[in-house]
């Protein structure tokens, strides 16, 4: 049945956006902290564990699959809901932080990528050698 | 007239999956004839959505760009936080697990070191405007951090309203460039494997940006860059009111 897997997908992320709203009062944050990326979390578990597989696997998987392929229409429905219009009336000061803080960002991603990744690189060298 | 507002307003989820199915086909046909497939199709799509925003909102005056727009509220609806949320956790179906213990590492140090970067600068910036007071420069530098943490900060340290509004601003800026900016950075900055997504995700954190600019970018990654950037604003949002600002205070 393909309303079991996105019952399993919706269960997912009910389960993680709870655990995120526990985890904001117990840090004494104003926010969810991480509910969607715990909410992945047990999606991934639940896809790569054999006792859910009767929810993964054919039409059920199907239902989980739709709303993965809807997820680019989503976000271009989202992209037409932003307050583009407040981003601009901010002023040079907005436009300035938010630009130097995505250039500054951007320039990071290569070096933090090498983080763990470097032990497994330079061994492959040796070997080389 | 009427009829047409009626049978438009009563199904605004179905319209706006009939608008943005009608809007991502031209952007793709856009995408394929006009740029011999150089430019993603959705990189175009998510363009068109937030020039559409823009003039929704400066013909509407509201906030949340063409869902303002009576015909259109459905879009509110479709690209609202229940779905976005919903279809994100959904990308992660056939993700290996191997891949995220792989990259976990350097995923959490992104978090940290993307949440502190992009306050260092907006902080930066703001004082190069002249800002000397302690709480205005942390809620500005909040908000280069993403337009959540901005507000949140700025309400629980008691800044002014238009520091606040300003750090929301910055806040947008940031998604708003990451959107579009992602599918044309991403070579030079190796943006092509789990990893890599991961901990851009990590540095960026804005959930909205990441989304469509991986989205923009190659659909496979969007897994690896969300699950870090949603524990971007929660990191955000413990550091900035605390930490951050004391930091700040004891330097300026």
């Amino acid at each position: 049945m393909i309303v079991y897997g996105v019952a399993l997908l919706s269960a997912c992320l009910i389960l993680g956006m709870l655990i995120g709203e526990v985890l904001g009062i117990a840090l004494d944050v104003q926010a969810n902290v991480g509910g969607v990326g715990i909410a992945m979390l047990f999606l991934v578990l639940a896809s790569n564990s054999a006792k859910f597989k009767s929810l993964v696997d054919g039409v059920s998987g199907a239902g989980i699959q739709f709303w993965s392929a809807m997820y680019i229409p989503i976000v271009v429905a989202m992209a037409a809901r932003q307050n583009v219009v407040a981003a601009f009336e901010g002023g040079m000061l907005a436009v300035v932080a938010g630009v130097a803080a995505v250039v500054v960002s951007f320039a990071l991603v290569p070096v933090i990528s090498k983080i763990g990744a470097s032990t497994s690189v330079e061994s492959e060298q040796e070997e080389i050698v | 007239m009427e009829i047409f507002e009626t049978v438009f307003v009563r199904n605004s989820l179905i319209v706006a999956f009939a608008v943005v199915g009608v809007t991502i086909w031209l952007s793709y046909f856009v995408a394929d004839k006009l740029t011999n497939g150089r430019i993603h199709g959705s990189a175009i799509a998510i363009a068109l959505g937030l020039l559409a925003a823009y003039f929704g909102g400066r013909a509407t005056g509201g906030s949340t760009g063409v869902a303002d727009i009576t015909l259109l509220g459905g879009i509110g609806l479709m690209g609202g936080g229940m779905m976005r949320d919903f279809a994100i956790v959904a990308t992660a179906f056939g993700v290996k697990l191997g891949e995220l213990k792989k990259a976990g590492m350097a995923g959490v140090v992104s978090i940290f070191a993307g949440v502190i970067v992009s306050f260092i600068v907006g902080a930066v910036v703001a004082v190069m405007y002249g800002y000397t007071d302690p709480v205005a420069i942390t809620t500005i530098g909040a908000g280069a951090v993403t337009y959540i943490v901005g507000p949140v900060t700025g309400s629980a340290l008691g800044a002014s309203s238009d520091v606040i509004a300003l750090s929301v601003a910055a806040g947008l800026i940031k998604s708003i460039l990451v959107m579009i900016g992602t599918p044309m950075i991403a070579k030079t900055i190796g943006l092509d494997n789990p990893r890599s997504a991961m901990v851009f995700g990590g540095l960026m954190g804005t959930t909205s940006g990441v989304a469509a600019g991986l989205a923009a970018t190659d659909p496979k990654l969007v897994p690896y860059g969300a699950m870090t950037a949603t524990f971007y604003t929660g990191v955000g949002c413990l550091l900035g009111p605390s930490i951050l600002f004391f930091i700040v205070s004891a330097l300026v």
